[in-house]
Parts: C-alpha cells; sequence; structure tokens
C-alpha cells in the first residue's frame, strides 16, 4: 500500500467519522439551532467524500449554495421561531417510537445488503477516469447539451418555488393586521 | 482509484440516509423534520456521486446538482410554512399542522 493510499484512507475515515456523528447530532440534539449547526459540519465532510470521488464542481456547489446560502436560510429562520420550543422525542418510548427506530434500522440493512452482495462483483473496480473528470467546464457542457431540458425546469422549479416563498409569508402578515384572506 | 472502493461510500451514503429517514420519524419539530429531510437527500447525493465515479461517467453529478436545487426549493417552501405558523402563533409542532385550513 502506497503512502498515497494510506494517506487517502486516513482522510476518507476521518470524513466517515465526521459524517456519521453529525448525522447523528442532527437527529438527537433537542436545540434546534444546534442541530443546524451539526447538518453544517455534515455537509462539509460530505464535500470531503465528493472531492475524493473527483466531483471538484459539486463540492464546491455543496460548500457554496447548501453550507453557505441554505443554511444560512435555516439559521434565520431558527432565529426568528426560536429554538427552546423544542418537542424532543414523540414522548418518551411510545409505539411511534420504536416503530420509527425499527423501520429505520430495516431500510439500512436493506440497503447494506444489497450494496454488500453487489460490492463483490459489479462495484469491485472503479473505471479510470481522465484528469478533467469533474470539472465546471465539462458538467457544464453536459447541462447545456444534454441535460437541458432539466436544467430548464429546475430553473422553474426554482422561481416557482421563490414565489411560493414569498406569497407564504404575505398572507400570514396580511391576517396578523386583520386585513380580507 | 485511491483509498476504499465505490461500496465503502455506497454504505455511508446509506447510512446518513437511513439516520435522516429515523429524524423525519420521530421527530415533531418541523425545523428538525426539514434538517433530517436534508440528510435524506444529501445521503442520495452521495450514492450518485459514488455511482458516478465508479461508471466513470458524468450524468450522476449532473443529477446531484439537481437535487440540490429541488433541496433548496423544498427548503424555501418548508420555512415559509414554519414562518407562517410562527406568525399565526401555532405552536410549532407538527401535530397541531394536520388540517390545511382552520
Amino acid at each position: 500500500m502506497s503512502a498515497e493510499n494510506i494517506i487517502v484512507w486516513i482522510v476518507w475515515f476521518a470524513a466517515a467519522a465526521g459524517c456519521l456523528g453529525s448525522a447523528l447530532a442532527v437527529v438527537l440534539l433537542r436545540n434546534a439551532l444546534f442541530a443546524a449547526l451539526a447538518l453544517i459540519g455534515n455537509l462539509v465532510s460530505l464535500a470531503v467524500f465528493y472531492l475524493l470521488l473527483s466531483a471538484e464542481f459539486v463540492a464546491a456547489a455543496q460548500v457554496l449554495v447548501y453550507a453557505g446560502a441554505v443554511m444560512v436560510m435555516f439559521l434565520f429562520v431558527i432565529a426568528y421561531v426560536g429554538w427552546n420550543l423544542d418537542v424532543a422525542w414523540t414522548g418518551g418510548p411510545s409505539w411511534q417510537t420504536l416503530g420509527g427506530i425499527l423501520a429505520a434500522v430495516a431500510l439500512l440493512a436493506q440497503l447494506l445488503v444489497v450494496i454488500a452482495l453487489a460490492a463483490t462483483n459489479q462495484l469491485k473496480h472503479a473505471k479510470h477516469v481522465s484528469a478533467n473528470f469533474g470539472d465546471p467546464a465539462s458538467i457544464g457542457r453536459l447541462f447545456l447539451s444534454n441535460h437541458l431540458l432539466a436544467f430548464e425546469v429546475i430553473s422553474i422549479v426554482l422561481l416557482v418555488a421563490a414565489i411560493g416563498g414569498v406569497i407564504l409569508g404575505a398572507q400570514s402578515r396580511r391576517t396578523r393586521t386583520g386585513g380580507r384572506r | 482509484m485511491l483509498g476504499p472502493g465505490i461500496a465503502w461510500y455506497l454504505g455511508v451514503g446509506s447510512a446518513v440516509f437511513a439516520i435522516g429517514a429515523a429524524g423525519v420519524m420521530l421527530r415533531r419539530n418541523p425545523l428538525i423534520m426539514l434538517l433530517a429531510l436534508e440528510l435524506m437527500l444529501n445521503g442520495a447525493n452521495l450514492v450518485l456521486i459514488a455511482f458516478a465515479r465508479g461508471h466513470g461517467t458524468l450524468d450522476g453529478q449532473v443529477f446531484a446538482l439537481a437535487v440540490m436545487a429541488v433541496a433548496a426549493a423544498e427548503v424555501v417552501v418548508g420555512l415559509g410554512l414554519v414562518v407562517a405558523m410562527a406568525r399565526r402563533k401555532i405552536e410549532i409542532d407538527v401535530d397541531l399542522l394536520s388540517r390545511l385550513r382552520k
């Protein structure tokens, strides 16, 4: 095993530990503010994975768009509605809690079994890729040629979501001041 | 490919997805449910990018970027609902938001 290989393994395990630890923290922490901060850690460690998988552009977009813009929006809303009024779990060990945990464990088990079955043959050898795999130029070319329709539909979805967000906010302000709905 | 193979990345992606699913099912604060939903989407994104690397094609990365944009749209609408709940002085609890109108 070469020194480069060992370094990649160490980085991988550090990223995996950060990723799974912060994911558990998001679900388990009572304070919504801390949960959001844990999600930022999760997104950054996923960006490390993307770099290891030679997806440089997606990693940059992840840090800028997700860990930057989306999470700032989250933190503003958490600061607006308050982070202390949390109902942590569904009220003790009820059938709902038990069922949720069982369903999640079953989901994880079947995913891992399928991966383990495929790991011995199909997933064994990753293809060799050129140095410009995953750079902005090739992704942009793909977006504007093969996936042009998806690109345009995404922009419409974002526009509709932005208008919906404005309408949701404006409507509740009108009802609070006693105007017509 | 240096380091672990594709299957290791798929395992981590599945684990993140399952943890997010547990969060969506167990928590009642809509803010934390949205955060757990983000976890699920990101687990799926990691799997997409790992498969893109395994097959040596870029389409998986393009689809991951599309998922990112859809997640941003979903966060806008979800947070808009939470803000509307807070403005109407409804307690921040999804069990109290089970009907579309009063």
